[in-house]
């Protein structure tokens, strides 16, 4: 399938109905299920996952938020916390785990590295997950703390609540492109250009 | 709408010519084996755990190859989170190395920030004040306990008990709020530099720490009482994934693991810094090498570590209004008003920033005593203000090594909790 | 500061072996020839005076200057003692970085020297499995700590990011696994292909 938007750009595909009053009372239903339910595929790598644990802990609990139940199993997550640095060698990995997880998914990259490659700009890392998986929602921080997290959580939830199912092109499945990417070649190297000061941090190289 | 069609490839090698999963002939031991005379009773199964797993403790891959429910071989693959940060070490300064090893063992931030500023110290000839040693013996203590509740916490998990996880973690926000007040941060500290440290203790901090060393012991008795004579905690802990002194040594173990087997080294005895040997504590010893005794050497190092912060706030209160900071202006930045005012104080100012400390031609190393076990910077100098060569010696890196040899012919849950009670951290062994 | 009283027992015992020592920040550091390193490395160990019975570290330092050769490094323990002690040898980068392995004096090398090869490129013979740990079987930018190895790599990040997501992330056994087993052999030829092309699959 790869990244193929219409004609007209995205979201401008119109379903033959066009919105009433029941079809945003059944939007509002099962956002506000799909919002205060959500079932996080925890992939925690490093420093992010500690924060990320004491998120679910006693004093921060996002199981107020409806993330009661941490899916370690993707099949049966809603959304795909990546908290921590992914290095290429575990990229594959996270395509797979995105892959299997069943539409409606959405995803949050946790911290700055998840985000952007934070401060490891080297030959192992990523920089940012959304050259490979599509990301809903960026959590900055390093590692953000449980309170920024549980604010990242909630404006997914209002990212949700603004869904509807007569959107056509909102539960895509963005599969790889035949060049085995999910962004074009140029988009990943323009996104990953070192910026500033990223390989030697004085002036004193 | 569109359709989705996705090709997974299957998990095992392939399907032989009658559409059945062909195994991979495996068993180093076992006699000749032929795939085509196989019956379910023979065949070795091959199970994948990770990268992605609840109970991996980060992101570690073990394959493991299965007779029925016993363990032939484990084998782990790591990497999966390689950061290059010794690469990084090398476009660095110094001090801008310190926050690169608040990442590394993120669960002991501190204690791996004043490891790198001894051995930036050490490299560079320079001692630090009285003052600063005993808060950075607070620091590394403060992390070893932070470090050893989230070990309990998650082999607990991991073992079956959910329970203590949430008492010891609200004991570790009790640490995280002093470790905030301190540094500014929870968990990425970087609270050391060069011939002192980043601040001072903020007022309030020896009352909070105080109260924590009066309170936290309760907790820990609790979770003792949880577990030290909970028959199902024994039965899946005592004479499992046991390794003999001995091979313990030789497997280059430190820290809990080797101490569990009744190995007597621990750095901050064998070779003390910080003035360690001015302070009363002891160090458990284990006896039988099992995940049981490892649990009890840690545990106990906890009731301990409160004992050296004790100690250590007394002195702290001898201490007060003492500089935390040498005196050298080559390697601490002045105050910013005299900077802002004073010819000498700003070009110094400047040549810090700018250009960086640099270190004398040579080389250091370090070992402290982590949590974890022997945490070793190396650090060799050109004369530059970047290091040529910035070496983490990892401890669990070392101690991960060893869990082929703990897991031969034990069931596949111990295999979880083997490597649960090597107490591994994948930033650290990965680096 | 002194040495450490190792380095004369050294030169007593091994005479020319012994090719220099130093002492920098109170660390004894000494320099041997690189063929006779693990017979000093089992006399260090064995030897009722030096009981050098703990490994605590092996890696290898580069040096910007590129007329330096590179240099593996031993650090060594004894805990009965309560002594340490640096080893190192000096290979040239022009020829062959090959050093012998000490596995079978200490078994924690065995990862140790696994990075070693890594990121430097040093083989160890005598090494029972010796392929890279930290970095994936088939990865092709070089040896990373090397100092002619820039930080971001030399491929640009999407080839990078191309070569990661065309990987295996199911491959089971490495070559050098299945070789050690003696089952190679015996795998259908589909399958040796697959494997051939090592954990990372091939690069499409």
């Amino acid at each position: 399938m790869g990244l193929t938007l219409p004609e007209g750009g995205a979201g401008t595909e119109v379903s033959a109905m066009s919105p009433n009053w029941v079809t945003t009372r059944l939007d509002s239903l099962s956002n506000w299920a799909r919002s205060n339910s959500l079932w996080s595929m925890p992939f925690g790598t490093a420093c992010c996952a500690i924060e990320f644990m004491a998120s679910a802990a006693s004093r921060f609990d996002i199981a107020r938020f409806g993330m009661e139940r941490m899916s370690f199993s993707p099949r049966q997550a809603d959304v795909l916390i990546c908290a921590g640095r992914l290095p290429f060698k575990l990229a594959p990995v996270i395509r797979k785990i995105w892959d299997q997880m069943p539409q409606p998914k959405w995803s949050i990259s946790m911290g700055a590295c998840a985000s952007s490659g934070g401060i490891f700009d080297t030959y192992t890392m990523v920089q940012g997950i959304d050259t490979i998986i599509p990301v809903d929602v960026y959590v900055p921080g390093c590692p953000p703390r449980p309170e920024g997290l549980i604010y990242g959580i909630r404006l997914l939830q209002k990212k949700i609540q603004g869904e509807s199912f007569l959107d056509a092109d909102l539960r895509q499945e963005h599969l790889l492109g035949p060049d085995g990417l999910f962004l074009p070649a140029r988009k990943i190297d323009e996104v990953s250009e070192p910026f500033g000061n990223s390989v030697h941090q004085t002036r004193s190289a | 709408m569109s359709t989705r069609t996705l090709e997974m490839s299957l998990s095992t090698p392939g399907l032989d010519a009658q559409g059945q999963p062909s195994r991979v002939p495996l068993g180093v031991r076992l006699p000749e084996h032929r795939a085509d005379q196989d019956d379910m009773g023979s065949e070795h199964m091959l199970i994948n755990i990770g990268p992605q797993h609840p109970a991996t403790h980060g992101v570690l891959r073990l394959v493991v190859e299965l007779d029925g429910e016993t363990v032939v071989r484990v084998v782990p693959h790591i990497g999966y989170l390689h950061s290059g940060f010794e690469k990084l070490g090398e476009y660095r300064h110094y001090n801008q190395i310190v926050p690169l090893t608040d990442r590394t063992d993120y669960l002991s931030p501190m204690a791996n920030n004043v490891c790198l500023a001894l051995a930036a110290e050490k490299l560079m000839g320079i001692e630090t004040t009285e003052r600063c040693t005993v808060l950075r013996v607070v620091a590394c203590e403060i992390s070893r306990i932070i470090s050893h509740l989230v070990w309990l916490g998650t082999t607990g998990i991991d073992l079956g008990a959910f329970t203590p996880f949430l008492w010891l973690f609200y004991q570790r926000e009790r640490l995280y709020n002093l470790q905030e007040s301190w540094t500014g941060a929870r968990l990425t500290t970087s609270m050391a530099r060069i011939g002192g440290l980043m601040a001072d203790i903020p007022e309030g901090f020896e009352a909070g720490l105080r109260d924590f060393c009066r309170t936290f012991p309760k907790t820990l008795n609790e979770t003792d009482s949880m577990f030290t004579r909970n028959a199902i905690w024994c039965g899946r802990t005592q004479g499992v994934g046991v390794i003999s002194g001995p091979d313990a040594i030789n497997y280059s173990l430190s820290g809990p693991m080797l101490r569990a087997s009744g190995v007597d080294y621990d750095v901050r005895k064998d070779r003390p810094y910080l003035g360690y040997d001015s302070y009363d504590f002891d160090v458990p010893i284990g006896e039988h090498g099992d995940i049981y005794d490892r649990y009890r050497v840690r545990l106990e190092e906890m009731y301990q570590s409160v004992r050296i912060l004790e100690q250590a706030l007394d002195r702290l209160e001898k201490l007060k209004g003492a500089p935390i900071n040498v005196a050298d202006p080559r390697v601490i930045l002045p105050p910013k008003s005299r900077a802002m005012s004073d010819m000498e104080a700003m070009i110094y100012h400047f040549k810090q920033v700018m250009e960086g400390v640099k270190a004398p031609v040579g080389e250091a190393y370090l070992g402290v005593e982590n949590p974890k076990g022997e945490l070793g910077y190396y650090f060799v100098s050109d004369g530059t203000a970047k290091p040529v060569r910035w070496r983490i010696r990892p401890p669990s890196f070392i101690n991960l090594a060893c869990l082929p040899k703990l897991c031969e012919g034990v069931l596949l849950s111990d295999v979880i909790a083997i490597n649960a009670s090597i107490d591994i951290v994948m930033g650290e062994i990965d680096r | 500061m002194a040495a450490s009283p190792s380095v004369a027992a050294l030169q007593a015992r091994f005479a020319d072996a012994i090719l220099r020592h130093e002492v920098s920040c109170g660390d004894t550091i000494v320099y041997v020839t690189p063929a006779r390193v693990h017979e000093i490395l089992a006399w260090l160990r064995d030897d009722a005076g030096q009981l050098f019975d703990y490994l605590t570290d092996i890696t290898a330092v580069e040096y910007r200057d590129m007329e330096r050769p590179l240099e593996v490094v031993w650090q060594l323990r004894s805990l009965s003692r309560k002594a340490d002690l640096r080893l190192k040898v000096e290979l040239d980068t022009a020829a062959p970085l090959v050093i012998d392995s000490v596995f079978d004096l200490w078994k924690g090398a065995d990862w140790l020297e696994r990075e070693v090869f890594d990121m430097f490129g040093v083989s160890f013979t005598g090494h029972p499995d010796l392929r890279r740990i930290l970095m994936w079987e088939t990865y092709s930018e070089g040896f990373p700590l090397r100092k002619d190895f820039p930080l971001r790599g030399h491929f640009s990040r999407a080839e990078q990011t191309r070569q990661a997501l065309n990987a295996n992330p199911e491959a089971n056994y490495s070559l050098e696994e299945l070789s050690i087993a003696e089952a190679y052999s015996e795998l259908p030829a589909d399958m040796k292909e697959r494997l051939n092309q090592g954990e990372r699959g091939g690069v499409k």
